[in-house]
């Protein structure tokens, strides 16, 4: 940022004016590494980064913003996977990592009230004395913060049983665009009216900033049994698991990963001794009281086994547990040794299709040439294709990019959507036409002018742009599409 | 991206870069980042501008420089890598080719560079000079200085004088000393730069128990510093030259193991992966593998174990020590929070950026105060220094001792009781 517009400095000044603001960052290196989030294809260059200490800081800050006309973009630890906190050039880059108080517990009605800097597992972690936890638990949750699960609507393996953030949020407090402070939701969960909490869950950010939430904590089950079970084909793994779910039994997670996947991790810090002979495994817990789980566990090794299960066994103990949860979540990071760049696709098909979609998935990058990996939420039939690349190899680059289209054809040719749980981002904005025609999209720019008539809030995320205007809307602005 | 480090000297692995996928799970173990929140001061963030750099798309000067400085080079962020970026690695190279750029301060690089290798790497010169601290210490000439509080108008001299430990008799050991009992073994022993001068207890407590376990220690008379100091500095070439040194000191058969007792250069001898590598053990490592005869003496203490980051990041030893420390008969151990956060010390960091440095080391003195054990027990001479400071100024009665002292204590007890 050498040579600043007058309008922007006065902004930063005024930044820096503000009360409960910690810290405001404006130089070029301290802006550097805010260029991307965990995802890294595509990155923008922030005008400053700006840490609020309170939601009146927040409010000054998108007052400020509105004044200088300069849109602003809300970021917690940057763990997302498609640019939800990408920055568009120019913005304001709003830094809610410092906002991580806990501000109450009421163990009554198992609520927690927390900023939106919260990291996930640190809540989890702090209530665990009192037999409680923070359901939601995304792989990155050792590092991503509340706030930033509230604009994904993060999942996580036990999504399956427990269900994605949104039903744990009961209340958010949030600043609008218009820089009022207003409460969506209600603690007790009863809401009457348009449910804009639900409407706010997952909306990306494009529609406000949380400063405040009030969430569910779940009790700890009685009994927890994980179980490992390694499959000799990937389709068995696949058809195992809508035998599970079809045979009545719902399991708290079930994961499936496969040999390439496998080989990463047990080559990692978070080894967690998954057979590396196997073509695929299921990771499949079962919790509750301990006579129903002995129950579903009998069903459930009997179901592997039907489906030419190799080896069924339960973690011995919890240190065994851990780790091999440790190795499903440590799993896209271990990818990393592969190949210098990685790019995680999520999608979702029914989990009937899984069988046949991973197939296609697979033979389609094989003929690519590419090395392509499968974490699956099985359960929930979302798919987590790992693709390693080197993006200094152009042609390579140009065939991840089709593959990445190809793969979200296939699924949603297969009855699935864009995205299980990472966001559409700017990763899948453009692809939201696969799925929705403009009939369906323009309803959710109704709702996002509503809110955001400026269009200052995170732009160019999410939706995107009507066809007939797209050189003359702002929102097609900014992101250096600079290597893909 | 041909050209990527054209102009550069090319001490960035650029290629080791790209084995961080972004995924930001090292943010929350980093120090730097939980204290300042900025993910310049982050793993992740640092190892995106040392691309950067390397990209051409970011000077070296300013920012990223000190950033580079101001991380601690703990590794925690390596423990908790799951790509297994060798992060430790590339800031080494990071810092080399800031010296080599000249892109920090000219007088700054010099004297330290120039007191790593004539003060430390010399043994000499660092026998002379501890000898003329323990003089200081002695003649309570130190004790006159700290009360007068003379030293606080050269704030620099302050700082490095409440770090000095209560320095004990050097050791200085045979070349060869002989087994006692049944012959399991033989060892050679790495005494280190400063551990035979500050820590000279210590050093004679790590050959006792080698001995009292039945291994003879050979102590080669030519070893010298490793280098680890000087390469975590990014003096690669003054590291090179001490790491031959000592290829030429020690014996390359006829031995079992060569055991070092400071953590920092067990870490840095495993890997410059050299001939010696291989055969190198931590102290606390080599005795639960080979197993001890568990002491007889009793000590009613309890302990609170810290791990050293080159230990537990560096070397993912952590069972080990508390293993040996829980043979010893009336020892408790209680769990330290933060017992797997860096303490500040990390080298010659609490000399050099002293304000994140305290910050640390307050931390660690806070959770002594909550835990409130006899002992810290810690397995480097970096961290006992600076963990030991933290205690004095608080005036905690805690002990700072390494888990080796509490060993040889506790079989010197065994002698009273035979009588």
């Amino acid at each position: 940022m050498a040579e600043q517009l007058p309008r922007a400095v006065e902004l930063v000044r005024r930044l820096r004016s503000i009360r409960e603001v910690a810290e405001v960052l404006d130089g070029e290196g301290e802006l550097f590494p805010y260029e991307a989030d965990a995802f890294t294809l595509l990155r923008g260059r922030a005008l400053a980064v700006v840490f609020p200490l309170s939601a009146r800081a927040v409010q000054e800050i998108v007052l400020a913003c509105n004044a200088a006309g300069t849109s602003y973009v809300a970021r917690g630890a940057g763990t997302g996977l498609s640019g939800g906190a990408t920055p568009v050039d120019g913005c304001v880059l709003i830094e809610f990592s410092r906002m991580n108080r806990v501000l109450e517990i009421d163990v009554t009605n198992r609520t927690a009230v927390v900023e939106p800097g919260v990291i996930n597992a640190d809540l989890s972690e702090m209530v665990a004395p009192l037999g409680l936890h923070y359901a939601p638990d995304p792989s990155s949750q050792s590092a991503c913060t509340i706030g930033g699960n509230i604009a994904e609507n993060s999942g996580g393996p036990h999504t399956l049983k427990y269900g994605t953030t949104s039903p744990h949020v009961l209340e958010i407090e949030v600043v609008l665009p218009d820089a009022t402070l207003v409460k969506l939701g209600r603690r007790d969960g009863h809401c009457a009216g348009y449910d804009l909490r639900g409407l706010f869950v997952g909306s990306e950010g494009t529609l406000g900033l949380v400063t405040c939430a009030t969430v569910r904590l779940v009790p700890d089950p009685e009994t927890v049994c994980t179980l490992l079970a390694s499959f000799s084909s990937l389709v068995g793994a696949c058809e195992a698991v809508a035998g599970i779910i079809a045979s009545g039994v719902l399991p708290a997670a079930l994961e499936l990963l496969d040999d390439r996947t496998i080989e990463a991790v047990e080559a990692s810090v978070y080894a967690a001794g998954y057979p590396r002979d196997a073509r695929a495994v299921l990771l499949i817990e079962l919790d509750g009281a301990a006579q129903g789980v002995a129950e579903e566990r009998e069903c459930v090794e009997r179901v592997c086994r039907e489906r030419q299960a190799i080896d069924v066994r339960a973690a011995v103990d919890e240190a065994e547990r851990a780790a091999l949860w440790r190795g499903r979540k440590g799993a896209f990071g271990a990818m990393g040794r592969l190949a210098p760049d990685l790019y995680v696709h999520d999608a979702v098909v029914p989990r009937t299709r899984l069988p046949e979609v991973v197939a296609e998935i697979n033979e389609a990058a094989a003929r690519r040439g590419l090395r392509l990996a499968n974490i699956l939420h099985a359960g929930d039939g979302n798919l987590h294709p790992n693709i390693s690349f080197d993006r200094r190899d152009a042609n390579q680059l140009q065939r991840v990019r089709e593959m990445g289209e190809e793969i979200l054809r296939i699924c949603i040719e297969a009855g699935g959507v864009l995205s299980g749980e990472h966001g559409i981002g700017i990763e899948k904005r453009d692809y939201m036409r696969m799925l929705f025609d403009e009939c369906d999209l323009e309803p959710m720019r109704w709702v996002h002018d509503a809110f955001d008539p400026e269009d200052r809030c995170n732009p160019g995320k999410l939706i995107p742009t009507p066809r007939a205007c797209a050189e003359s809307n702002p929102r097609h602005r900014g992101y250096a599409k600079v290597e893909f | 991206m041909s050209d990527a480090t054209a102009g550069a000297s090319g001490l960035i692995d650029y290629e080791a870069t790209l084995d961080c996928v972004h995924c930001g799970l090292c943010l929350p173990s980093c120090p730097t980042y939980q204290e300042t929140g900025r993910e310049s001061s982050s793993p992740r963030g640092r190892i995106y501008l040392m691309r950067g750099v390397a990209e051409q798309r970011l000077p070296l000067e300013g920012l990223v420089a000190e950033e580079m400085q101001l991380c601690l080079g703990c590794r925690a962020c390596e423990s908790a890598c799951p790509a297994g970026v060798r992060y430790g690695h590339l800031l080494e190279g990071a810092r080399a080719e800031i010296d080599a750029r000249g892109a920090r301060g000219r007088l700054r690089r010099l004297s330290e560079r120039f007191l790593l290798r004539n003060l430390v790497g010399r043994r000499g010169s660092l026998r002379g000079f501890v000898a003329g601290l323990r003089l200081y210490q002695r003649s309570r000439l130190q004790a006159f200085m700290r009360k007068s509080r003379l030293l606080w108008l050269l704030p620099p001299l302050a700082r490095a004088d409440a770090l000095l430990p209560r320095i004990s008799s050097p050791h200085r050991p045979p070349a060869v000393v002989p087994a006692l009992g049944r012959r399991r073994g033989r060892v050679a022993f790495f005494s280190g730069c400063l551990m035979p001068e500050l820590f000279g207890a210590t050093n004679a407590a790590t050959v006792e128990v080698l001995v009292r376990n039945g291994f003879e220690v050979v102590v080669p008379e030519k070893q010298g510093c490793c280098g680890a100091l000087q390469a975590h500095c990014g003096d690669l070439r003054g590291a090179e030259r001490l790491r031959e040194r000592n290829r030429l000191a020690f014996p390359s058969e006829g031995i079992d193991a060569i055991v070092v007792n400071s953590a920092g250069c067990s870490a840095s001898l495993k890997e410059c992966g050299d001939s010696l590598s291989g055969a190198v053990r931590d102290i606390a490592e080599f005795l639960a593998d080979v197993g001890i005869e568990p002491p007889r003496g009793r000590l009613e203490l309890r302990v609170a174990y810290d791990d050293p980051c080159h230990l537990l990041h560096g070397q993912r030893i952590a069972d080990a020590p508390r293993a040996l420390m829980r043979q010893i008969p009336g020892v408790e151990l209680v769990d330290l929070p933060g017992h797997s956060d860096c303490c500040g010390a990390a080298g010659i960091y609490n000399l050099t950026q002293r304000r994140m440095a305290s910050r640390l080391q307050d931390r660690k003195i806070e959770a002594l105060r909550r835990t409130r054990p006899d002992v810290l027990a810690t397995g480097n001479p970096g961290c006992l220094m600076q963990i030991a400071a933290g205690v004095r100024r608080a005036r905690l009665p805690v002990e700072v001792l390494h888990p080796i002292d509490l060993l040889a204590r506790a079989y010197a007890k065994e002698s009273q009781l035979d009588f």
